[in-house]
């Protein structure tokens, strides 16, 4: 379960989370949506420690994560994180950009880090791309890669921060059915998106962000079919 | 219009004991090397660190190896710190001078060349699990020797080059100090020096094309 308690982060003048409360339940996938700059995706990186916060709490399964006793990097192992800008690591191959966390942070040996990568990189279709450096991968290949990446360390929690935004029109899709593939396995997962199908279809609930405060949260059926306040209204409309 | 005769018989009579002056200064230059770039990574991680003491410690060492003439290097490598009762052979001095260079000049390279990171590299690793000093051992620091791989080169050049000067410390096993010494006995300067850059020029020239090949073999990406 992923707590968050009144949540307060600035960037220098600007206040860009205004106090969020939110809990995520295990199993459940919550999307996230809102204009830039309303802090979806600063709360994201929140959430596995990558940025303080000035106030408030987080707790992922009852620790918390900004604690000063908190180890960091034994908690990000639990929750995986994907970018925008997917971050292939350049010098390793595919199968090694894979490996490498599971070797390195989990001790994993060789060969047992080698085959829980190859199933990953197979779940996500690119089985057939091991010895590949990333630059020859497309964009949406790149993408599914770091998600694989991210899987590999077999996470509880998965953070995705705007994956397709990036991404090619035509590539989008590879990378969504991706998400949709984990959601059905039962993945608790937190999609910052500007994807409103996608949304609308794998979400249980979807929380609106506007200007650092959460305004609505609600099932996708609810938030998209009866939007209670004017600014979802204006921008349901605006990315209909 | 020159009263001078070339005697280059002379001069190439002593060659074998050039060349194994040339043995010296390749091994002095390739140690000077290798330790200068892993100084040269301690240095630049020394940079990175939240530490005024160690950021501190890591630019004086740059500003002073980059801004003063490596013989001053090399001197005080010998005479200097002999001032303090410390006594070193020249060749290790010459080694220990160079190495200072090398390191200083280094460290620079790798701060042009992490910039040519993002630090969403890091940041990759970082929310991987991966500690500040893995993220920087496994994903930024190949990135940076790999970018950095052609002043490295320059660099290694440069080693070979410096090591002339430790006739000034009284170094006379390498190439340099093999030739002034048999300058001294022939007075065949012209033939000698000739003879000794030409030498100097192909190791140089060796270790540019031994360079190559080895990035080609590992920068497969």
């Amino acid at each position: 379960m992923i707590e968050i308690q009144n949540v307060r982060k600035s960037f220098g003048a600007l206040e860009v989370l205004k106090g969020i409360d939110l809990t995520v339940h295990n199993g459940e996938v919550l999307t996230i949506i809102g204009g830039s700059g309303s802090g979806k995706s600063t709360l994201l990186t929140c959430i596995n420690g990558l940025e303080p916060i000035d106030s408030g709490r987080i707790l992922v399964d009852g620790t918390e994560v900004h604690a000063r006793s908190t180890d960091l990097n034994k908690l990000r192992q639990k929750i995986g994180i994907v970018f925008q800008q997917w971050n292939a690591f350049p010098h390793l191959t595919v199968l090694e950009n894979v490996m490498l966390a599971p070797r390195k942070v989990k001790g994993m040996s060789k060969p047992d880090a080698e085959a829980m990568a190859v199933k990953q990189l197979e779940h996500v279709g690119l089985g057939d791309k091991l010895s590949v450096y990333p630059s020859r991968l497309s964009g949406g290949q790149q993408q599914r890669m770091a998600i694989a990446r991210a899987l590999a360390m077999s996470p509880k929690y998965m953070l995705f921060d705007e994956v397709t935004s990036a991404l090619d029109p035509m590539l989008v899709g590879e990378v969504l059915d991706t998400l949709r593939l984990l959601a059905s396995d039962g993945m608790t997962m937190i999609c910052v998106t500007h994807e409103m199908k996608f949304a609308r279809e794998v979400s249980d609930r979807v929380a609106f962000f506007h200007q650092g405060v959460m305004a609505e949260i609600a099932p996708p059926a609810e938030l998209f079919g009866a939007p209670k306040s004017p600014d979802l209204q204006k921008f349901l409309a605006a990315t209909a | 219009m020159f009263n001078y005769t070339f005697q280059w018989k002379q001069a190439l009579a002593r060659l074998p004991q050039m060349l194994d002056g040339a043995v010296v200064t390749m091994q002095v230059a390739l140690l000077s090397m290798a330790i200068g770039i892993a100084l040269a990574v301690v240095l630049t991680l020394f940079r990175l660190s939240r530490s005024r003491i160690l950021s501190g410690i890591a630019t004086s060492w740059v500003e002073i190896a980059r801004n003063t003439p490596a013989l001053f290097q090399i001197y005080m490598a010998h005479f200097g710190v002999a001032s303090f009762g410390i006594h070193f052979s020249p060749w290790t001095s010459l080694l220990l001078g160079i190495t200072f260079n090398n390191a200083g000049y280094l460290a620079e390279n790798f701060r042009g060349a992490l910039k040519a990171i993002p630090d969403t590299q890091a940041r990759a690793g970082r929310s991987l699990g991966l500690s500040e000093l893995q993220a920087f051992r496994f994903i930024v620091m190949p990135q940076m020797l790999r970018i950095s791989f052609l002043p490295m080169t320059n660099q290694m050049v440069w080693a070979i080059l410096m090591t002339s000067l430790g006739v000034t410390v009284g170094m006379n096993t390498d190439l340099y100090g093999v030739t002034q010494d048999l300058n001294a006995l022939t007075f065949r300067t012209f033939e000698l020096f000739a003879v000794a850059a030409v030498i100097f020029y192909l190791i140089t020239k060796i270790i540019q094309l031994g360079a190559r090949l080895l990035a080609r073999r590992m920068f497969r990406y």
